[in-house]
């Protein structure tokens, strides 16, 4: 064990944080669940890509600078700290990104992603429909083979930036006699394909980042099918680990909040009445600690050869509560101004804590509902019965 | 940049644990609690032929010269099993205070020799513990006195038994009257020898903590595989999966801030307060919901002397509040992270701390 990075590390992180400084807009962007936002967030991607920051741990060929995972936690934290703009394309970078390595043919690789570490294709995920949700292998909307094509009926939901995004990655069901896990599979869909349509989805702060897909024969080639004809669930399920393991939420975001909570309750101490918040910052402050502490134990283990598997579904739980927990406390500071919309006049700095609030309320939800992972982690991690 | 145990650190784990489980047995617990002094002399004459209570004596004493770092594990290994034997007071916390004393004092050399070598048992009390713990086996015993470290002889002190919850822990209120011959050290170099013992102290009680933590889940899922109702095993059922599942998370998430709390009192020990502390609460938050959630998924049957949980429950409940309880090490940070020049944030989890 050595928690001292080496001195290329150190100068690492002076390239990337002298880089940001330089390039991150001093502006907050609009938010990215916005038409003229989204541009924006389009347009940063692009700057990240020229300057190959778009995915350090990615390969060179692909954009990237072939970063191993201490390194990747060391840009993160500069990124964070930066405040640089949220990832607009996070479905495709963190997602589709690692599942094309693993799964796509050569050609895929060329097609899809360069592209996307070029900022140029944003992407949605398309896997929830109406009747599954928590329960996935119950999809239904149906890809049959015609020749080179695949036909696409069916629907889509809660497809997280469908709305301006460019492109979907979705699992349909390819075999309609099969069942269950069975007879589906991986497909890369363009949004403005004939015979799509993207019915945008306001959520709790009013702005469309989700949306229903409608796919009415729509036709896409072949090529466009990622991995076998029937390896859908496998597939998806190694993207849910991509999901739920380290890449999506690396402990930078939490601790920046937890500092930006301590700062808060540093300056509003002296009325402060709510006698718990004391020991609910100081709580705050030691889980985002320990959720970057078991990331770098992970990253070491990872670059020595090691895997993650089901031990993914405890950092899901982990952050999502702590993101929840450290969000109630700031609102239990604010009190009575906590309800107040960024451009209330007596609103002050309080409106990112109410955005993030409110975003803090879907961690235990997306990326599999939490009770889904305490499953997993019951039966698989410490092998309670099924049931 | 390496948070990972190296293997010979690994192997040396496994092999203790690999004792412990085989030697140290909830009914040879059991029949600990029977007898009058509660300890296991054979038993600690193996702990010493392994090396493990001289592991942090230096080699020029007769030790093996290792860290912190190196017994953390092996901390943790001992509370998996419960050992009411005192290993990790002697190893982690009375032999590092010894061997700081060593140079300038002969007797701690020569204590720290016969520590190794099984002939001598050292206890150590401490003013985060009212009371000491194994005094009435220990030859020698180390007791504090505001900014000063004495040294006492089982014979210059009076011992009044202090019953615990735990049948395992033996506590002791301890009258004694110091002077300058019993006198290792004070002033500034006492308050930091003491300080130094508390973190080492709550170090221990983390490790032990989590050991244990992960020792009753593993148990309760066992029984929830045995016990059947309505047909099918009490497991099976998504309320007790949720409370299992609960108890891993938090065992889960004290793991790398316990690592982390070993290696820095091991590199830096003047900088370990917040590791420590920040260990000592997640350590202690993760054994008190496995002790709750593990007797409620045990039903009547957790509640009964017969059932083995208590063994591990009772330690729990009893090391949460030792070596500084929840609230003094949350004290502690909640002082620090009030400093507007607390270092903060993203860039400083490795950053130097206090």
């Amino acid at each position: 064990m050595n928690l001292n990075y080496t001195p290329e590390q150190i100068a690492f992180r002076q390239e990337v944080r002298q880089w940001l400084e330089e390039h991150v807009p001093e502006a907050p962007l609009e938010s990215f669940d916005t038409k003229a936002g989204f541009e924006q967030h389009r347009q940063w991607e692009k700057t990240l890509a020229e300057g190959n920051w778009g995915m350090v741990t990615w390969p060179q060929e692909f954009g990237g600078r072939g970063c191993n995972l201490v390194e990747w936690l060391i840009f993160e934290e500069e990124y964070y700290r930066a405040s640089a703009p949220l990832r607009v394309n996070q479905n495709g970078i963190f997602l589709l990104g690692p599942t094309l390595m693993e799964y796509g043919t050569e050609a895929q690789k060329e097609r899809f992603i360069t592209r996307m570490a070029a900022g140029e294709e944003m992407w949605a995920q398309g896997w929830s429909e109406p009747g599954a949700g928590s329960d996935m292998a119950a999809i239904r909307s149906k890809a049959i083979r015609d020749g080179d094509e695949y036909v696409i009926n069916g629907q889509k939901v809660w497809s997280t930036r469908a709305v301006y995004a460019d492109w979907v990655f979705c699992i349909f069901r390819t075999d309609p006699d099969s069942e269950r896990h069975r007879g589906l599979s991986f497909m890369l869909v363009p949004l403005d394909a004939p015979g799509v349509t993207v019915r945008p989805i306001p959520q709790l702060d009013g702005l469309p980042g989700f949306a229903e897909i409608f796919f009415d024969d729509v036709r896409v080639p072949v090529e466009n099918r990622l991995g076998e004809e029937g390896q859908g669930w496998q597939i998806a399920m190694a993207t849910a680990g991509f999901e739920r393991g380290l890449m999506l939420r690396s402990p930078a975001r939490f601790q920046e909040t937890a500092k930006r909570l301590v700062e808060l309750y540093r300056s509003h101490r002296n009325d402060i009445l709510d006698l718990s918040i004391e020991d609910k910052v100081v709580q705050s402050y030691m889980d985002a600690e320990s959720y970057a502490l078991a990331t770098y134990q992970t990253a070491s283990r990872l670059i020595k050869g090691g895997n993650i598997g089901a031990e993914a579904s405890l950092n899901k739980i982990f952050w999502s509560e702590l993101d929840q927990h450290m969000h109630e406390t700031a609102m239990s500071i604010l009190a009575s101004r906590a309800e107040l919309l960024p451009q209330a006049p007596a609103a002050g700095e309080v409106g990112r804590w109410l955005d993030g609030f409110l975003f803090a309320q879907s961690g235990p939800i997306y990326a599999g509902t939490n009770e889904i992972q305490r499953n997993i982690i019951a039966e698989r991690l410490l092998g309670m019965p099924r049931s | 940049m390496d948070f990972t145990f190296t293997d010979d650190q690994q192997l040396f784990c496994e092999s203790v644990r690999d004792f412990l489980q085989a030697e140290v047995t909830p009914e040879s617990v059991r029949e600990g609690w029977d007898s009058a002094s509660g300890r296991n002399e054979t038993l600690w004459q193996q702990l010493v032929e392994m090396g493990l209570t001289g592991m942090l004596v230096p080699e020029s004493h007769g030790g093996m010269g290792m860290s912190e770092l190196d017994f953390v594990l092996l901390a943790q290994e001992c509370g998996r099993v419960a050992l009411p034997e005192p290993l990790v007071e002697t190893a982690l916390v009375a032999v590092p205070l010894l061997a700081n004393l060593a140079e300038k004092d002969p007797r701690c050399a020569s204590l720290l020799e016969k520590i190794a070598a099984g002939e001598t048992r050292v206890a150590i009390g401490h003013a985060a513990n009212n009371l000491v713990s194994d005094a009435h086996i220990a030859d020698w015993l180390l007791l504090p006195k505001g900014d000063q470290v004495h040294l006492l002889a089982s014979d210059q002190v009076g011992l009044t038994a202090q019953q615990s919850i735990d049948p395992s822990r033996r506590l002791f209120s301890v009258e004694w009257h110091g002077d300058d011959e019993t006198r290792l050290a004070s002033g500034a170099e006492g308050v930091s020898l003491l300080a130094a013992s508390l973190n080492r102290g709550a170090l221990g009680a983390a490790a032990q903590l989590l050991g244990l933590a992960e020792a009753m889940v593993e148990m309760t899922v066992r029984y929830t595989e045995e016990r059947h109702q309505f047909g099918r095993p009490v497991g099976a059922n998504q309320a007790l999966k949720h409370l299992m599942a609960n108890c891993a998370v938090k065992s889960e998430f004290a793991k790398a801030p316990l690592y982390r709390a070993a290696y820095t009192l091991s590199e830096s020990p003047s900088h370990a307060d917040f590791a420590v502390s920040h260990a000592k609460v997640a350590a202690g938050e993760a054994a008190l919901l496995a002790a709750k959630n593990c007797i409620q998924a045990h039903g009547a049957m957790g509640y009964t002397w017969e059932c083995n949980l208590h063994i591990f429950m009772k330690r729990a409940w009893a090391l949460d509040k030792f070596w500084g309880h929840a609230g003094f090490h949350k004290n502690r940070l909640h002082q620090w992270l009030m400093n507007p020049n607390a270092k903060i944030g993203a860039d400083k989890t490795f950053g130097v701390q206090g």
